[in-house]
């Protein structure tokens, strides 16, 4: 009873509780839209150009179902096919994480494998989940012009155990390599913005410009957690991000000369794309347009920094056209190299007859590296021929992790951990148990680095090859290989794609650090208006890098030859039926005769003894036998047969008809 | 059992004829591992019988997956058992597969003197009936040639068998059984026919159709002449001892088949059982039964072999796919029935012509299957003595097996080829192995009708 009355309390105290919250809540949420652009200069004379838009729409339950901002078909998907979680971007280009960084949260967030890549999460019971994502991927590819209907057939998509984000059963990955990206994707993507691309910074998105660059990537973040009973109330939030890497024009005089080789190019916003941005989207709650200078610019530049006191926005070294309404310097930045500066401009006083046009001049040269990724990962195919052939995964260390073992040397010894996640389509036939791992060129037996292994082998014609692994790899190792050998499968006519001679891509492999963090602590001097693009630079994110994808060229069958094959095949079927057949029933002349003589025979025996049988007299051989007799019996024999022939054709016409 | 003496004779010269090809062999294995690389050739390791993908099974078994899970693994969870432990030990690399090449260098010397065993019994059988026909001046012929001892050096010598050993492929493996239910056949050891019917059946499917060979052979004995010869002579001359001949004549007893197939069944649940018991953890005995025999059934690789079916099932058409299948594994049973009454007296040779047509029409035949028949082939060099084609077949052999590797490197490896160059070869390959086939048989049965003729020419002397 008691226990009973506590319950109805607790009940009544947690509706209460609930009550207040969602009283205190409600009016204060609101749909909201940001809209932000970041330029990075890149150390190889490239300007990195990142927009970022966000749409941000309250729960359902406090909200309604109708929206003001947050594009309709997104909502409908989200509560069509319960996500919980969805990315999609469009890549064409390779991000080079060389000289464009492998550690920074844009890098490492936004660098994606080209083509179309797509992974979700739903919140459905696990037997639904591949329904679920087969009618996603059909919605997709209606709203985003691309063919991701592809990634229907079970084939082409994977369902990662644990290396890929985080341990969710409910997590379906697939990528299109081979997928052209185009001004016909973005176009779709543009749509979900409530100001497309007409006014605010999106208005920047000149075509030519954007497809002329060396790498972009478009992509679309999902988040919802209208499903989720516990962390309700945040909404959906939608995030588009264009990244681009431009090569910018010389805008200076520099250019002229031979030593401007030392510069680095200088630039503004209309000479990259062409265009200025007229005022901000009259939807958006804030527009902003932030320049980034990494750590080891703003560390190579430091002698020449400290001594210049005219505010920030201008030094010796660089020169802002307009000046920074403010400057956000990072704070304990953990690999010494300097900490990164962010200068940050509203965009909220400019319109059409005062365009916002943002330049940026170097002012004296100066080098400088950007920050890679513990390791530099690459992947490669070995052997020749269209039969077998091995893929490997090399792992290079890069002079960052050089400096780690002086990190945490207390241990036994240091290990790095690496996780590699894999998918392989099935007609690359993969040994699982000729995988070698050699770290500086040395064999390593499996057992000593693998910590985790998890295959899912593939299966012809239903479901790729999946590899998870998690290595421990010595920090002070210079190199580390892996190899796995393969055959390559013989595909039907059919299967292969029109362009059958290309080859075939293998979709990049996903390598992870997850020992490493990307963090940018940006300790902001102004008064702070909420980012949501710095906040989601300060974040705590896995450093990951993709690899190439792999083109494999697969022997193909005549394609012009089915006919021919048919036929031939049919007539050797032919010749060994046809010729047995013929061998087991051929008769010699004599041999036939005798067959004949002696059927009649023991038949004429036969009739003869029923007969003095009947009579009742004693039986006495035939001394010759008539000629007529044998015909007469044939005669009787061929009518036999007419009949039977008859009988079984009626039968057939009877039953069938 | 009364061991004629020219065999004797002869021993010394098989012994170490058998045994140099088995050091051959051995020497091959050890001091050229992978120089010699035939374990990826398409000839000799088909989807089915390639250690590699043996291999790949059990480190998915000793990772505790299921050996079938992916499409790599389609042999038996009991070979998986015995072999897979010895292709582990890849310690240095090197010497991987030398216990698995050893154990398939033991099994290709069991076959062979497994035939020598069969042969030696073929041949008795041959020279008593033959003297109960009282057809001396055969007889004579049979006795000059061993043929036990030639068909066991023909399978031991034979290059295709020997590239089979070293191509680490498990043909040898199933050679051995359906060698073994024969000689057991032909010893008239019911559970050992039984027993190597089995579990060749088990392992590959289609010695399944030897189940007639082999109850002809347990019911009526070995192969002889037509019982009708023996007829005719006691029907010409009554006053010849017609009892010993009327007891050799036997009837066809069914007793022994009886317990044959007693022997069988106990023998197939006891395979079931061992299978199941190494599945248990998995899947279980339907998937063996679809990732085995559906996948010899229904052909889904289509990566190229000497077959006739590769080329075809990646170029037909899909809606037609189902009714070649159809067409194509009945063209092996359509010709079971005929041969079976045309040869029911001649069982050793009817299974050599089930063995022939199979390594033919297989879903993916290796040069080990046509290495056993051409080894069974020696069994009856007496009765085949007079084949036609014989040399234009033997030239027809060697060219395909020469140009098979060609067209296939013009194809896969240079690029300067294309498929059909090696589709050619397996079609040329096919209809030389027809022509042998039909060949052998139509000899055979024009022996019978020599052996009669004789008879009757006998018969009319006496009379």
């Amino acid at each position: 009873m008691a226990t009973s009355l506590s319950i109805v309390f607790s009940l009544i105290f947690f509706l209460f509780i609930l009550h207040v919250s969602s009283e205190s809540t409600l009016p204060a949420e609101e749909e909201e839209f940001t809209e932000e652009l970041l330029f990075r200069p890149l150390p190889d004379r490239k300007v990195l150009s990142h927009f970022h838009f966000q749409i941000h729409t309250p729960d359902t339950t406090s909200y309604g179902p109708h929206h003001r901002l947050f594009p309709k078909a997104i909502y409908q998907l989200v509560h069509k096919y319960r996500i919980r979680e969805l990315e999609l971007s469009f890549t064409q280009g390779r991000w080079n994480y060389e000289s464009w960084g492998g550690f920074d949260p844009v890098a490492s967030s936004n660098a994606k494998p080209p083509g179309v890549e797509l992974w979700a999460v739903f919140d459905v019971p696990a037997d639904q989940v591949d329904a679920s994502w087969k009618n996603l991927t059909h919605t997709l590819s209606g709203l985003f012009c691309a063919s991701i209907n592809f990634l229907e057939s079970s084939t082409t998509y994977a369902a990662p155990d644990w290396s890929f984000r985080s341990v969710s059963s409910n997590l379906r990955y697939g990528s299109l390599p081979r997928e052209a990206v185009c001004t016909e994707n973005l176009t779709p993507w543009l749509k979900l913005l409530p100001c497309r691309d007409k006014a605010g910074l999106s208005s920047l998105m000149d075509r030519p410009s954007i497809y002329r660059g060396f790498y972009h990537s478009q992509r679309l973040h999902l988040t919802s957690s209208e499903f989720d009973p516990v962390a309700s109330g945040n909404g959906i939030v939608l995030e588009q991000t264009l990244t681009i890497v431009l090569q910018p024009d010389a805008l200076d005089s520099h250019s002229a000369f031979s030593s401007s080789r030392k510069f680095q190019p200088s630039w503004s916003m209309n000479s990259l794309f062409g265009r200025t941005v007229d005022g901000k989207c009259a939807l958006a709650k804030s527009s902003n347009v932030y320049v980034q200078l990494e750590g080891s610019l703003v560390n190579n530049m430091q002698d020449t920094w400290n001594n210049n006191d005219g505010g920030f926005g201008s030094n010796q070294n660089i020169e802002f056209s307009v000046s920074p309404d403010r400057m956000m310097k990072e704070v304990n930045s953990f690999h010494g190299e300097g900490s990164s500066i962010l200068y940050g401009f509203s965009i909220d006083d400019y319109h059409s007859s005062k365009p916002f046009d943002l330049g940026f001049k170097w002012k004296l040269p100066v080098t400088w590296s950007c920050v890679k990724a513990p390791l530099r990962a690459s992947r490669f195919l070995m052997g020749s021929g269209n039969e077998k052939g091995a893929i490997a995964l090399s792992l290079q260390s890069t002079e960052w992790s050089q400096s780690l073992p002086k990190a945490d040397n207390n241990e036994q010894r240091c290990r790095l951990r690496v996780d590699i996640f894999q998918v392989v389509p099935w007609y690359i036939k993969v040994y699982y148990h000729t995988a070698k791992i050699y770290v500086d060129g040395m064999l390593q037996s499996v057992g000593e680095t693998v910590e985790k292994l998890h295959v899912s082998p593939s299966e012809d014609k239903v479901s790729p090859g999946v590899m998870e692994m998690i290595l421990r790899l010595p920090c002070d190792m210079k190199s580390a290989f892996i190899t796995l050998e393969f055959d390559k499968g013989f595909l039907h006519i059919d299967e292969y794609p029109p362009d059958a001679n290309q080859g075939f891509d293998i979709p990049s492999a996903i390598v992870s650090y997850p020992d490493f963090h990307t963090r940018l602590q940006y300790k902001e001097d102004n008064n702070s208006i909420k980012s949501p693009m710095v906040s989601k630079m300060q974040e705590k994110r896995t450093i990951l890098s993709y690899t190439e994808v792999l083109l494999v060229p697969l022997t193909t069958p005549d394609f012009s030859m089915p006919y021919n094959v048919i036929t031939i095949t049919c007539t050797v079927f032919a010749l060994y039926f046809g010729s047995l057949l013929n061998a087991l029933r051929r008769r010699v002349g004599e041999e036939e005769r005798l067959l004949k003589d002696k059927k009649t025979g023991k038949l004429q025996l036969l009739l003869s003894k029923w007969s003095a049988k009947l009579r009742g007299k004693p039986w006495e051989p035939p001394s010759s036998t008539p000629q007529s007799s044998p015909s007469k019996l044939i005669s009787s024999k061929v009518l036999f047969k007419v009949v039977l022939i008859a009988a079984i054709g009626f039968g057939w016409q009877y039953y069938s008809g | 059992m009364t061991k004629p003496s020219p065999e004797t004779k002869h021993q010394p010269w098989f012994w170490t004829s058998a045994l140099a090809s088995i050091l051959l062999r051995l020497v091959l294995i050890v001091y050229f591992p992978n120089t010699l690389n035939f374990s990826s050739r398409p000839e000799v390791s088909t989807p089915v019988t390639s250690l590699r993908r043996l291999a790949e099974g059990y480190w998915l078994k000793q990772a505790s997956m299921s050996p079938y899970a992916g499409s790599m693994y389609h042999g038996s969870p009991l070979l998986l058992s015995i072999l897979g432990p010895l292709t582990v030990n890849r310690g240095e690399g090197q010497t991987s597969n030398l216990l698995c090449g050893l154990a398939f260098v033991l099994a290709d010397f069991i076959t062979a003197m497994l035939i020598r065993g069969i042969g030696q019994l073929l041949q008795a059988a041959d020279i008593q009936s033959l003297k109960l026909l009282g057809a001396g001046g055969l007889s004579k012929f049979s006795e000059n040639f061993a043929s036990g001892d030639i068909a066991a050096l023909v399978y031991l010598w034979n290059p295709l068998t020997i590239i089979t050993c070293l191509g680490y492929s498990t043909a040898p493996v199933e050679n051995l059984m359906i060698v073994l239910s024969l000689y057991g056949a032909c010893m008239r050891l019911a559970p050992l026919a039984a027993f190597g019917w089995v579990v060749a059946s088990h392992l590959s499917l289609y010695p399944v159709i030897l189940v007639i060979p082999i109850v002809l052979l347990i019911g009526s004995g070995l192969d002889t002449p037509p019982k009708k010869l023996f007829l005719q002579q006691t029907h010409g001359d009554d006053h010849k001892e017609t009892t010993n001949l009327s007891l050799n004549v036997s009837t066809f007893s069914w007793k022994r088949v009886v317990v044959f197939f007693l022997w069988a069944s106990a023998w197939a649940l006891y395979v079931l059982i061992l299978c199941a018991i190494s599945l248990k953890e998995y899947s279980g005995l339907g998937e063996m039964f679809k990732r085995t025999y559906g996948f010899i059934l229904s052909v889904e690789d289509l990566s190229p072999n000497i077959g006739v079916m590769w080329y075809f099932f990646a170029e037909v058409f899909d809606f037609f796919r189902n009714f070649f299948l159809i067409v194509f594994h009945i063209n092996i049973f359509f010709m079971v029935l005929p041969l079976a009454i045309r040869l029911y007296h001649r069982p050793c040779f009817l299974a050599f012509v089930y063995i022939a047509i199979v390594s033919i029409l297989k879903s993916y035949p290796s040069v080990g299957d046509s290495a056993l028949y051409l080894g069974l082939l020696g069994l009856f060099v007496n009765a085949l003595a007079d084949m036609q084609f014989s040399f234009f077949l033997f030239s027809g052999y060697l060219g395909t097996l020469l140009l098979s590797p060609v067209m296939h490197n013009l194809w896969i490896w240079r690029g300067t080829g294309n498929a059909n160059f090696y589709f050619a070869t397996a079609m040329a390959y096919a209809c030389f192995q027809i022509i042998l086939v039909v060949e052998s048989v139509s000899s055979m049965l024009n022996h019978d009708r020599a052996l009669k003729r004789g008879t009757a020419t006998v018969e009319k002397k006496v009379q």
